[in-house]
């Protein structure tokens, strides 16, 4: 249930980031899921890909800063209120969030990768509710 | 162990005889063979004969640097050109560099000060040394290479950088003491892990480090990287080079060679001369040197003396660690900052590597200062909060011990310049303008 997410500890400078992304290109490592937290002087960028442990392990080896996280990853159907009522279920249940992204996948899904100070309770609460969560087994089919 | 027992451990009356003898001796050469110093002490209406003891030491005039650049390149020097062996030359950051010379009895007496400094740190002649100091018009590498000749040790004269090259022959030949400046020996301990070496095959034991200002918690550092005691060394060219003083395996201060370099604490800013244990500015007078022998050399390093007897049985003074260099010292909004302070901030509390870099710059006519400081991967956190967290509790730190505001900048690890030398530490923009 528990999704492995990579963070790095990015300078706000030019090229950077595509330096990262050509690192992971380069080792033949996909990027299911993408954001970033950016600040003035520099961004945390959060990826969900394939293999997390060999990206980590080779960005570390050209001097990035990487932390490899546990998040859920909540599928969410794709149309009006679907995100809504699924928030509803972890805000009744007085669980705090404290990032979150969003993609949709396909025409009917979307997946919501949330980072929470009790993912044991999250993942509970939306199983209780039948709620389907990603598996890192699917991380390749989004 | 004590390398010369007679000079190290002498009663400090007999040695201020001795000290007496050598100003005496060396006021004569300087007046006879310098036109500069000639015409300072006729204008202060000084003879060779005024001194007679160590007492006479303050009527005499101050040597700054200024006086070294201004007689540029051998104005200073008190012997023929024939005479001098050895020339070493200090990088000026301002200007033209210090040009320093050697007699052959210069660079024996320099080596027997670093024999005795490397007898300090319990290194003998069994040991394998390598000596990780810059070969060159740089005195660290030539001045510890000498000393650990005359004790027997075998020297590997590898020089600064080539670190892959440094961590192998330490490995292979089993180096079992290091000379260098102590950022390239955290620098070496750190490239000691990434490279996955095994600490079992490294034999090192002791560390003798300096040239620039570090800290109590950087040798901590240190020590525990490469699993060695680090002991303190201190020098600068104008006096002869590393070997000035050196820390006994008490570590209570650095013992310095008062035989030859006498030592005093002025009131920088009156030139008035201050008791033991006041903080002050370190004041030399090379009293044997042959080749220039300057009288009473302002350092601009900032310290104390301490005279009590030593556990180790050495009556020699005891400096402690410089609080910096006059030189190093920035001025930032009226405050007084020395680089070694941000260092120890950021060290205590443990959460950093000391890799960081002070900007100084000025906007709208104010100083403003920035550190930036690396991100270390075991405490970076993929949180803002948490991170910003970090960023406000250095700027507290910091706001607390200088009273001084300064923006926090995190950078990525290894982005901050290692340096292989002496570490680069302060940009300060504000000179550009």
């Amino acid at each position: 249930m528990i999704i492995k997410q990579l963070s790095v500890f990015l300078e706000n400078r030019t090229g950077r980031l595509t330096e990262l992304t050509g690192i992971l290109a380069e080792h033949d490592i996909n990027i299911s899921a993408f954001s970033i937290a950016d600040t003035a002087d520099y961004g945390i960028l959060r990826m969900i890909v394939g293999k997390p442990e060999q990206a980590a392990e080779v960005l570390r080896n050209r001097g990035f800063a990487v932390k490899i996280t546990d998040v859920v990853g909540m599928i969410v159907p794709h149309r009006p209120g679907g995100l809504h009522k699924a928030l509803q279920i972890i805000s009744d249940s007085n669980i705090t969030i404290d990032y979150m992204y969003a993609f949709a996948s396909g025409e009917c899904k979307a997946t919501v990768v949330i980072r929470a100070d009790s993912l044991e309770n999250i993942i509970r609460v939306l199983q209780e509710h039948e709620m389907e969560l990603l598996q890192q087994g699917d991380v390749y089919q989004i | 162990m004590i390398w010369n027992e007679h000079h190290e451990c002498m009663e400090r009356e007999e040695l201020r005889k001795l000290q007496g003898e050598r100003i005496r001796a060396m006021v004569e050469r300087v007046y006879f063979n310098v036109p500069f110093y000639r015409r300072k002490l006729q204008d202060m209406g000084i003879e060779p004969g005024d001194i007679r003891t160590i007492d006479d030491l303050q009527k005499l005039p101050f040597t700054t640097k200024q006086d070294l650049r201004d007689n540029y390149p051998f104005g200073l020097f008190a012997v023929p050109q024939q005479e001098i062996v050895r020339l070493h030359a200090s990088s000026g950051t301002t200007g033209k560099s210090t040009v320093v010379g050697y007699t052959h009895n210069d660079i024996l007496m320099w080596s027997e000060v670093v024999a005795r400094s490397l007898t300090m740190a319990g290194v003998s002649g069994s040991d394998i040394i390598q000596v990780a100091y810059g070969y060159g018009l740089f005195t660290g590498g030539l001045g510890l290479h000498y000393g650990a000749e005359k004790i027997g040790a075998s020297v590997i004269p590898i020089s600064g950088g080539n670190t892959k090259k440094q961590l192998q022959l330490m490995e292979d030949f089993g180096s079992t003491a290091i000379a260098c400046t102590p950022s390239y020996a955290a620098y070496l301990g750190e490239a000691l892990i990434e490279e996955k070496i095994d600490r079992k095959n490294i034999k090192l034991k002791a560390g003798i480090f300096g040239a620039e200002p570090w800290t109590e918690e950087m040798r901590a550092q240190i020590e525990q990287l490469l699993g060695l005691k680090a002991y303190d060394i201190y020098g600068l060219s104008e006096v002869i080079g590393p070997g000035v003083s050196m820390e006994c395996s008490c570590q209570n201060g650095m013992h310095i060679f008062e035989d030859h370099f006498i030592p005093e604490i002025i009131n920088p800013e009156t030139g008035e001369l201050l008791p033991y244990g006041e903080l002050g500015e370190l004041v030399f007078t090379p009293a044997t040197k042959e080749a220039m022998p300057l009288l009473r050399y302002r350092t601009r390093d900032l310290t104390r003396l301490h005279a009590e007897p030593c556990q180790c049985g050495r009556t020699l003074v005891r400096m402690e660690k410089c609080v910096g260099r006059s030189d190093d010292m920035l001025i930032i909004r009226g405050v007084n900052v020395f680089p070694s302070q941000i260092e120890s901030v950021l060290l205590e509390m443990n959460e950093t590597k000391p890799h960081y870099l002070l900007v100084v710059d000025r906007e709208n006519n104010l100083d403003v200062l920035e550190i930036q400081v690396e991100v270390e991967e075991q405490f970076f956190s993929d949180e803002v909060k948490e991170l910003e967290e970090l960023r406000r509790r250095i700027h507290a730190n910091i706001a607390s011990l200088l009273g001084l505001s300064a923006s926090i900048r995190l950078v990525e690890p290894g982005t901050i310049e290692r340096s292989m030398g002496k570490a680069q530490r302060v940009l300060d923009k504000r000179k550009l303008t």
